[in-house]
């Protein structure tokens, strides 16, 4: 009776999983072709897309910059993020209600309004091509990730232990320190995470302020695939998945064994 | 370590108010409590019992009112700096820190360094019997278990003050009845101050030095165990601490005698209210006696009634009477004493003397729950 439905129900799974994964997926084999083309399935074996990937100085320098902003970029929303989740959290409902959609509107604006808007600021003020715009407009961008991420476990946490830690002799700091802080680190753990990865993929606000002198990994990519069709493309991908996949393993992996304990 | 004598802070509030809005959490409460004493707040939720707990360990400001501890005001003092232990409903272990570090964690704050602080932490440990714990965490252990943690943590500091919030409300009857006689032993050794929130008056009673009762944000009366139950001031407290019997009905007095109609049979009493004053009669159960109905001595007040509710104690029995007036009466009897079986019509008796004449609140039936 029960089993024509389970298998019915496990080929649809299946289904899914590979509507998800299949576009991913694809992108491997393509970057190992040995002619300059994305033909899709490959017609040869070659090396060399990774290889320009890495020799190419337009390649690596792209490459360079992405990191560097979206590290700053985490850093910066982290800290922020977190702080202004702490505040919200601890303002009266009405108020704090107010402000917190206000705090995630960079999520839910078009981007590309938000962008025309950075690019009118950013050319009266000299900062298109520069790495300060490019970390300023990633932070905006990166905070409600951080937000949304600090708030779930300010959520679960206890405020009822710093009231504890108070009457063992510590300060509202020294609370937070010891106390609030390291019960809410995987919140802005997965909050930095978010803001590195919203930093490092991001597109449309990077095609306005971009500039010859910086270039982000995505706009590279982007003016590549429209100037010819460059299987390194192809070879970035697969690179960025092994990578990601690599960060949300070890992820995964710490949070079931806090879980266990 | 000081002697136990010297240890405890003395603890003085002054027409203590706390208001929030138009609400009054605590209406001009004085209480001292003497060094080394044992006070149980007693009282209904929202009585006001934990808004003063909180006032003494600095959570919470007082609206006006003074508040010395140690014969110093505290007064504006922020909590980190009082110096007091706190023993919380929900144990408020961090979760985070192994049971070491937990009780550790007041001497690191207080700059006490390594050989000394292991060696505290380890005794604090042994006096709540957690010595082979230490590196546990929380999450590892029983409620009990963790409370008794918690209290190591509120006492290794030293303080000369530790207050608790119904530590033991969300453990089962057996585990509180054996963690109250460890808190009395604990209390004994360290001759700390004790303050004990609780709305349970049985665990009041085995506890204290002194009860206070709270009741809308006062105090109806401070006393003993022993007082509290013998010689209740108010109508709450009677009914509040241990079991008892209202009688209300039409009053008359002639001289220094009071009586009241139930049901048109007079009881009376050879006490007196101040005049205006509607009188209520409060009676233990053990000051009442039962007997088949007609068997009753006449030098004494009856009351008619049937046998709703026999319950068997194992020491004896409790009745509860349903009188003519369909109010109910609560009598324990001794085993030697005659049973009686549900439905039974039977006389209440009891003597004029052992009757407490209090003034007559309706409000004391409302705020039981």
């Amino acid at each position: 009776m029960k089993q024509p439905g389970r298998i019915l129900l496990g080929l649809f799974c299946l289904l899914v999983a590979v509507w998800l994964i299949a576009p991913t997926i694809v992108v491997v084999p393509m970057s190992f072709n040995d002619k300059k083309s994305l033909a899709f399935p490959p017609s040869g074996f070659s090396w060399q897309w990774y290889r320009n990937f890495f020799t190419n100085p337009e390649w690596s320098a792209s490459l360079v910059s992405s990191l560097k902003v979206a590290v700053v970029t985490a850093v910066f929303a982290t800290v922020i993020g977190t702080l202004a989740a702490f505040g919200l959290d601890r303002m009266k409902s009405r108020v704090s209600g107010v402000l917190r959609a206000l705090l995630i509107t960079p999520m839910v604006v078009p981007g590309v309004v938000l962008a025309v808007g950075i690019y009118a600021v950013y050319l009266d003020t000299q900062l298109v091509g520069t790495m300060t715009g490019f970390v300023m407009a990633h932070t905006m961008l990166a905070v409600p990730f951080v937000i949304i991420a600090v708030s779930a476990s300010l959520e679960v946490f206890d405020k009822r232990l710093e009231t504890a830690a108070a009457s063992l002799g510590a300060t509202q700091l020294t609370a937070f320190r010891t106390v609030t802080l390291p019960l809410i680190a995987p919140g802005i753990l997965s909050g930095l995470l978010f803001a590195f990865v919203t930093s490092f993929d991001e597109i449309i606000v990077a095609l306005f302020i971009t500039s010859p002198y910086l270039k982000t990994l995505p706009v590279q990519i982007f003016s590549s695939i429209t100037r010819d069709a460059d299987p390194t493309v192809a070879a970035v991908g697969t690179l960025l998945f092994i990578a990601t996949s690599l960060v949300i393993g070890a992820g995964l992996l710490i949070g079931s064994r806090q879980g266990k304990r | 370590m000081a002697s136990p004598s010297t240890r405890g802070a003395a603890i003085d509030l002054k027409s203590v108010s706390k208001h929030y809005g138009s609400f009054i959490a605590l209406d001009e409460v004085s209480l001292r409590i003497e060094p080394g004493e044992f006070m149980t707040l007693l009282g209904p939720s929202g009585s006001g019992k934990t808004t003063t707990l909180n006032i003494v360990a600095g959570f919470t400001e007082v609206s006006s009112g003074s508040l010395d501890v140690g014969g110093k005001s505290v007064i504006g003092v922020p909590a980190h700096k009082r110096n007091t232990g706190v023993v919380f409903q929900h144990y408020a272990l961090f979760p985070h820190m192994t049971v070491s570090r937990n009780v550790a964690y007041p001497l690191t704050l207080r700059g006490i360094a390594n050989p000394d602080r292991e060696a505290r932490v380890r005794k604090a440990l042994d006096m709540v019997k957690m010595t082979d714990f230490g590196h546990r965490f929380p999450s590892e252990l029983s409620g009990g278990q963790q409370q008794r943690v918690a209290l190591a943590r509120a006492i290794v500091f030293d303080p000369p003050l530790l207050l608790m919030d119904e530590p033991l409300g969300a453990l089962d009857k057996k585990l509180r009845e054996w963690l109250q006689l460890e808190i009395k032993r604990i209390h004994r050794e360290l001759g700390t101050t004790f303050v004990y929130v609780t709305h349970d008056q049985e665990e009041a009673l085995v506890l204290s030095d002194r009860i206070a009762v709270f009741n809308q944000g006062r105090i109806e009366q401070i006393g003993s165990g022993r007082q509290l139950y013998d010689e209740p001031e108010t109508l709450f407290v009677g009914k509040f601490v241990g079991d008892s019997t209202i009688l209300r009905g039409a009053p008359s007095t002639s001289g220094d005698e009071t009586a009241i109609d139930i049901a048109g049979r007079k009881v009376t009493t050879a006490k007196r209210l101040p005049g205006g004053v509607k009188p209520a009669m409060l009676l233990r159960p053990e000051k009442l006696s039962l007997a088949r109905r007609g068997m009753g001595g006449q030098d004494r007040n009856t009351l008619p009634g049937r046998i709703g509710e026999a319950i068997y104690l194992g020491s004896g029995s409790k009745y509860e009477v349903v009188l003519a007036d369909t109010s109910k009466a609560i009598v324990r009897s001794t085993l030697d004493a005659e049973t009686f079986a549900i439905g039974d019509e039977v006389d209440l008796i009891f003597a004029g003397s052992d009757v407490k004449l209090l003034a007559d609140d309706e409000k004391a039936d409302l705020n039981l729950t």
